[in-house]
């Protein structure tokens, strides 16, 4: 691939942080929650507060894999007028700024069917989008998503759960590309956490079979629990903690009070340091 | 697109029913939903399967349910011969416990402990509950709020039959909601937990699954009407919330080119208003729970709330079948009032002395509008998919009279 291909802004963070020595963490946002302007705001501010990815969710009416915190931003975000090509519009300004932070987009297939695979795949490519997280495409359906983006440059993220067994791992494996999101529970988001010795394992399991950056989520929400990932994955991910952030500073109305995005932005540098302090000492 | 050799060749090793089908769940659930294919296959394959499911259903359902000739609908509507099928009456009121029979015993098979199911009307979630009672295993059901607050009596049926029912909130607090929130739920409890979907949607093998266990319904009327009037049916018609009821009366029909076969969606206050449950005639494909079918949406892919004077249709979506039989023309869709089905829920009651569901009562409206275009020869099945006790208070709402 070359240099400006979309995979490649993925594969060198991973490759950046390798080289020093210490994991990444990855921020998970809904696109639009509260409104389009404080999100983009929030977006642009993720990096300096110690993103070293980004990962914008795209709202669905019926998120399945979901907890009640995802959930609600998600319906938050719809309310405020989000679609799918606004988001496009937002990681697009996102990317004019901002060459190097990799934006992967999370979600659910039906609104992407709906747009167009084809006419969304080059959107999204021009937008700067550097890959894809759709909860309800497993590898069974890899036609008519994950082969197309493949084909565009654009990676396809897959996670692999606790269920995922030693003979299924290859399939879901296959044509997995950027990284490997571990889902560490059996579950949905922002509910139970896992414990730190049933993480490791699987990593060590998932590494075993890849070479590709191992990236676990799912129930980290504080900075002892990103570090406590930090120390044998190569990204934690934080989304549900983060989410809360933002409807804890929204006022009677559902409307965002001054102070939301820099409590934030608070949240993620704490979540920085942990992920950032957890190889050293 | 060519016809095919057989309609009933669906679905394919991967779950498709010509575009639509499929196994649209998060990773989690792949593991699961694989697992459910195999154990229901290996269930298929057993003759002794089949002995445990046909005993119960003829000793607790109480199947076969009658085939009623209707004399005083077929003189009232001035054409074809009108047929009931009475899956009013069997046990728990509608033809939902044939299916909840069918998988609980699946279940079983598998060694789960633990039952999960959602609900809109409360008519599925009455029936999981039901065979759970019958089979001492702890049963949860998933509800939105709203349809809590609509169908009070279902929920203390549910509560007797000691289900443990969980209001959802989530989203619009309705069918689709308690849908989501059951998959949730199955994802948190991979390892004990057997989800029992109540129609012909939701990943495969769901939509086969419960299309096998619905299609004694078909299968009866074709062996009653052999018997009553010495031949196959003419015209078939039943109403589409989920599509389970229609798709066990249709299914064992598909091949025989002579019976015609309409579904029947609810238009709710009229297609033209957006107030309605028709995702055929009034949506476009998407994939939602699962499966790829015909959802209602808007132009984003944001699922939309269905609306029907009848909780049991108020469903966004439809069975992926149904979506391939839509497409290939093999059965015609249409979609009848809120207004209608009331109509024909007085008829059917006053001349038969029988109260339909109000869900049935959208397959009556629709029969009184085919019949009379019909000879006098043509034999027409309605399925009488449930009773509608449940409905009165809705019906003197509606009509704007004290219950």
């Amino acid at each position: 691939m070359s240099a400006g291909d979309a995979a490649d802004r993925i594969e060198r963070r991973f490759a950046e942080l390798k080289s020093a020595g210490r994991a990444g963490l990855v921020a998970y946002l809904t696109c639009g929650d509260p409104d389009a302007a404080t999100f983009e705001r929030l977006l642009a501010a993720l990096p300096a507060a110690g993103a070293d990815l980004v990962e914008v969710g795209m709202p669905f009416s019926d998120p399945m894999a979901d907890g009640p915190s995802i959930q609600a931003a998600g319906l938050r975000a719809l309310r405020s007028g989000m679609t799918l090509a606004r988001t496009l519009d937002i990681v697009g300004r996102f990317r004019a700024r901002d060459a190097a932070t990799p934006i992967v987009l999370m979600g659910y297939y039906n609104p992407i069917f709906r747009y167009g695979v084809a006419r969304f795949l080059d959107a999204a490519k021009k937008a700067g989008v550097d890959g894809l997280i759709i909860v309800d495409l497993p590898p069974e359906h890899d036609d008519e998503l994950c082969l197309p983006a493949l084909a565009k440059g654009l990676a396809f993220i897959r996670l692999a759960t606790p269920t995922t067994d030693d003979r299924r791992l290859p399939a879901v494996l296959k044509h997995t590309a950027g990284f490997i999101y571990y889902v560490a529970i059996a579950g949905i988001t922002g509910t139970k956490a896992a414990d730190a010795g049933s993480v490791t394992q699987a990593v060590a399991r998932l590494r075993r079979q890849s070479r590709l950056p191992v990236a676990v989520g799912f129930g980290i929400r504080t900075p002892e629990q990103a570090a406590a990932v930090a120390r044998v994955a190569d990204a934690a991910v934080v989304g549900s903690a983060l989410v809360d952030e933002v409807s804890a500073h929204l006022d009677g109305a559902g409307t965002a009070r001054p102070d939301l995005v820099d409590a934030v932005l608070r949240r993620v540098r704490a979540l920085a340091e942990g992920v950032r302090g957890a190889r050293r000492g | 697109m060519a016809s095919p050799n057989t309609y009933r060749g669906g679905p394919d090793e991967r779950g498709r029913f010509g575009a639509y089908g499929g196994r649209y769940v998060a990773e989690t659930l792949m593991p699961l939903v694989l697992e459910l294919e195999r154990a229901y296959a290996a269930a298929k394959a057993d003759p002794g399967f089949a002995a445990e499911l046909g005993y119960y259903l003829e000793n607790y359902v109480g199947r076969p349910s009658p085939l009623f000739f209707a004399e005083r609908l077929t003189r009232q509507f001035g054409g074809a011969k009108i047929y009931l099928k009475r899956e009013d009456l069997n046990h728990t009121g509608a033809h939902k416990i044939n299916n909840t029979m069918g998988q609980i015993l699946l279940a079983r098979r598998m060694g789960k402990r633990r039952i999960i199911a959602e609900t809109g009307a409360g008519q599925h979630g009455v029936a999981t509950a039901t065979v759970c009672a019958l089979f001492d295993m702890p049963c949860v059901v998933y509800m939105g709020a709203t349809d809590i607050e609509r169908q009070k009596p279902n929920v203390f049926r549910m509560k007797l039959l000691g289900a443990e029912v969980r209001p959802v909130t989530s989203g619009t607090a309705t069918l689709k909601d308690a849908l989501n929130e059951a998959l949730r739920d199955w994802v948190a409890n991979v390892e004990d937990t057997f989800y029992i979907i109540g129609t012909v949607a939701g990943p495969h093998p769901y939509p086969a699954m419960v299309r096998d266990f619905q299609c004694v319904i078909g299968e009866e009327v074709r062996r009653q009407m052999r018997q009553a009037e010495g031949r196959l049916p003419d015209t078939l018609v039943a109403c589409i919330g989920g599509g389970s009821n229609a798709m066990g009366l249709f299914h064992p029909f598909l091949d025989e080119p002579s019976v015609r076969m309409v579904g029947v969606e609810a238009a709710g206050l009229g297609l033209e208003t957006g107030k309605h449950a028709a995702s055929l005639t009034g949506g476009s494909p998407g994939v939602l729970h699962g499966n790829k079918t015909y959802l209602l949406q808007t132009e984003d892919g944001q699922i939309v709330d269905a609306h029907s004077i009848s909780a049991g249709l108020d469903y966004p979506g439809i069975g992926p079948e149904h979506a391939w039989l839509f497409d290939q023309k093999r059965v015609e869709y249409v979609a009848v009032t809120d207004r209608a089905a009331l109509e024909a829920f007085r008829l059917c009651t006053r001349l038969e002395g029988i109260i339909p569901a109000l869900e049935s009562a959208h397959a009556l409206a629709h029969a009184a509008e085919l019949a009379p275009r019909l000879p006098k020869d043509n034999l027409l099945v309605v399925n009488l998919s449930g009773r509608g006790d449940k409905d009165i208070d809705t019906v003197a709402k509606a009509l704007g009279v004290a219950p």
